[in-house]
Parts: C-alpha cells; structure tokens; sequence
C-alpha cells in the first residue's frame, strides 16, 4: 500500500482534535524524528487509519471509526501540537 | 493565516453544484455554490461524501482548484475503479447538491508573503492546488517569479491548457509528455528526474520554495532530486495523493 501524506487527513484530525492540525510539529517517540503532521506517512487500509514516522517507520497515531465513533492511539507520538 | 478561520469547526454542509466544466477526456471541474463558506487558502483541499440509499458513506479529499475570493471550485479525474468520482464526474449536474467540508489543511498552502521564487511541481490532476496558487498569485498582484513544471501522460491529458497557454507575466509553464508527443512536439518528453530538474529548477542558490503535488511515486522521486540538489527539505512541500491519476 502507498503512503500519502498527512495533508490527506486533515478533514479527520478536525474532527478529532477540533483544530486544524496538518501544520502542528509532531515528535517520533521511537526515533525523536520531528515533523508537522503533513510530512508523516499516511496508509489508510480499509479498517482505519494509520500515521507511521517516515524516518524509522514506527507507528505514530492510529484511528479507527465505529458508528459515528473515532478510536484514537495516540501512543507512538513524543510530542504533538 | 486565516486563524478564526481554521479554529471554526469543521462540520458537513449541503453545496450545490453551479457548473460542470469538461477539462480532459476524464477531467471535470465543479463549481460550487457553498453556502456558509469560511474563505480558503491557495492549496488547500476539501472533503466530499456521499451517502448511498443503504447508508453507506464514502469520502474524498479533493483539493481546492480556484483561488481565494473566487467561487469554491474542485477539479475531479475520473478513476474507472473509484467509488467517488466516476459519480463526481458523469452523474452530477448543474443544480445538483453535494455534500462537503472545508476549507481543509494549513500545510500546502502559499501567500504572496511566504514570497519564492516559487518552483510548482505537478504530476497529473496534481496541478489543481497548483493552479489556485497561480490564481491567487496573479488576483493578489504579487510578483514572485513561477516556474511550474507539469508532468502528463500526453497532450490530451493536460488540464487547464488554455489557461496555462497564457501564463500571466513572470510565471514560466514548462510541460513534460511522459507517454506520447503529438507531432512537432518541442517540449520535454521523459519523466521528471534528477536530470530533468537539474534543466528547469531555480538554483538551490536561489532560495526557492517548492511545491510539489501528484501521485506517490511522483512527489517520492521529485522532492528527493530537489533536496539532493540542495533545496532545504523545509523548502519542499509536497502532497502525495496515492497511486491514481497520471503523470
């Protein structure tokens, strides 16, 4: 599966966090990497959303929708915002 | 930035279609009437849905196609295996409704003030961000010199032709044709590389800012060369939209 970028899911990170989120400076817990979120990984299998570090690849924020419900992990991050 | 702007929340509304314009074979622009629309940045995009009779949703990311100030305007490609836009494409008509929200992103944006040289790097429908910052270059008078490079399959495939035939003064359209050349072709014809950047590219020297937006493998290839050349990473901003449309 190709990466897009985290610009594609700013619509969602709107919904989540209530702010415009794509510029906000984001810190890889595994690696330290830091970028805005419109610069990580984007995979969106069928079930959810996945952000991964495009420096060490490490899962950074996963988001699954139920019924109108985000599940959010948040634990792969540093830092965000 | 737009501050009161981004901190509204974003939440779904009805717009109504209020023209459908042919760009390629495959290409439809829609114009939009959108009711309650916040104002938008050059570069960023908006979500659409759509609901089916059974409940059941699909949404897209489309990027914005006019500039600031003009009406809200999304430029689609029609992708034979979506679920989106085939219906963006053929079905929707003049007067039609559609659901979005938006404006989206504060990343891939640009105004005048961020200043250039501005390097454009387009890869297919990866033109129509591109496009509303030329627009928004030209409406808000600014100056900064352009050179955008657009990536096609072929000659047909190249959106907004005419408009980009005519490049408003200090803006430079340079076309590749990775696929066929019509007759008499005097452009590029090879995909965008390291070398072919090397040719058209301000100068790292130049302190350029860049904006490269199209398929993965595209953006993957053009910002790498870029910042191989010297171009700060900071410098390049990309958006990749997946392994669709062509370049």
């Amino acid at each position: 599966m190709e990466a897009v970028d985290g610009n594609a899911i700013g619509g969602l990170l709107c919904e989540v966090f209530g702010t415009e989120m794509t510029a906000a400076a984001s810190v890889c817990g595994s690696c330290g990497a830091a970028r805005q979120v419109a610069e990580l990984a984007v995979y969106r299998p069928a079930l959810g959303t996945v952000v991964r570090c495009r420096s060490c690849d490490s899962v950074l924020m996963v988001f699954v929708k139920i019924h109108d419900r985000t599940c959010v992990d948040l634990l792969g991050l540093a830092t965000l915002g | 930035m737009a501050g009161t702007a981004l901190r509204r929340r974003l939440t779904w509304q009805v717009a109504k279609v209020s023209a459908v314009t042919v760009e390629t074979a495959s290409v439809r622009t829609l114009t939009l009437d959108v009711p309650d629309w916040p104002g938008h940045q050059a570069g960023q995009h908006l979500d659409i849905r759509l609901t089916d009779e059974d409940g059941y949703v699909a949404e897209r990311s489309y990027s914005i196609a006019s500039a600031p100030g003009e009406p809200v305007a999304i430029t689609v490609e029609r992708l034979d295996d979506g679920e989106v836009s085939p219906y963006l494409t053929d079905e929707l008509r003049a007067g039609d409704d559609l659901e979005l929200r938006g404006p989206i992103g504060g990343y891939f944006v640009w105004e005048p003030e961020n200043g250039g040289p501005l390097l454009l790097l387009a890869g297919g429908s990866g033109i129509v961000p591109l496009r509303s910052i030329l627009r928004h270059r030209e409406r808000t008078g600014s100056t900064v010199p352009v050179r955008l490079l657009y990536s096609s399959r072929t000659l047909d495939d190249v959106i907004y032709r005419a408009e980009l035939d005519q490049p408003a003064s200090g803006v430079e359209v340079i076309h590749t044709l990775t696929r066929s050349q019509p007759p008499g072709w005097s452009g590029y014809a090879r995909r965008a590389d390291a070398a072919l950047l090397a040719e058209v590219a301000w100068p790292a020297a130049a302190l350029p800012l860049a904006y490269v937006c199209g398929p993965t493998s595209f953006v993957e290839a053009v910002s790498q060369a870029l910042v191989q050349s010297g171009y700060p990473p900071e410098r390049v901003k990309t958006e990749r939209f997946g392994a669709t449309g062509g370049t």
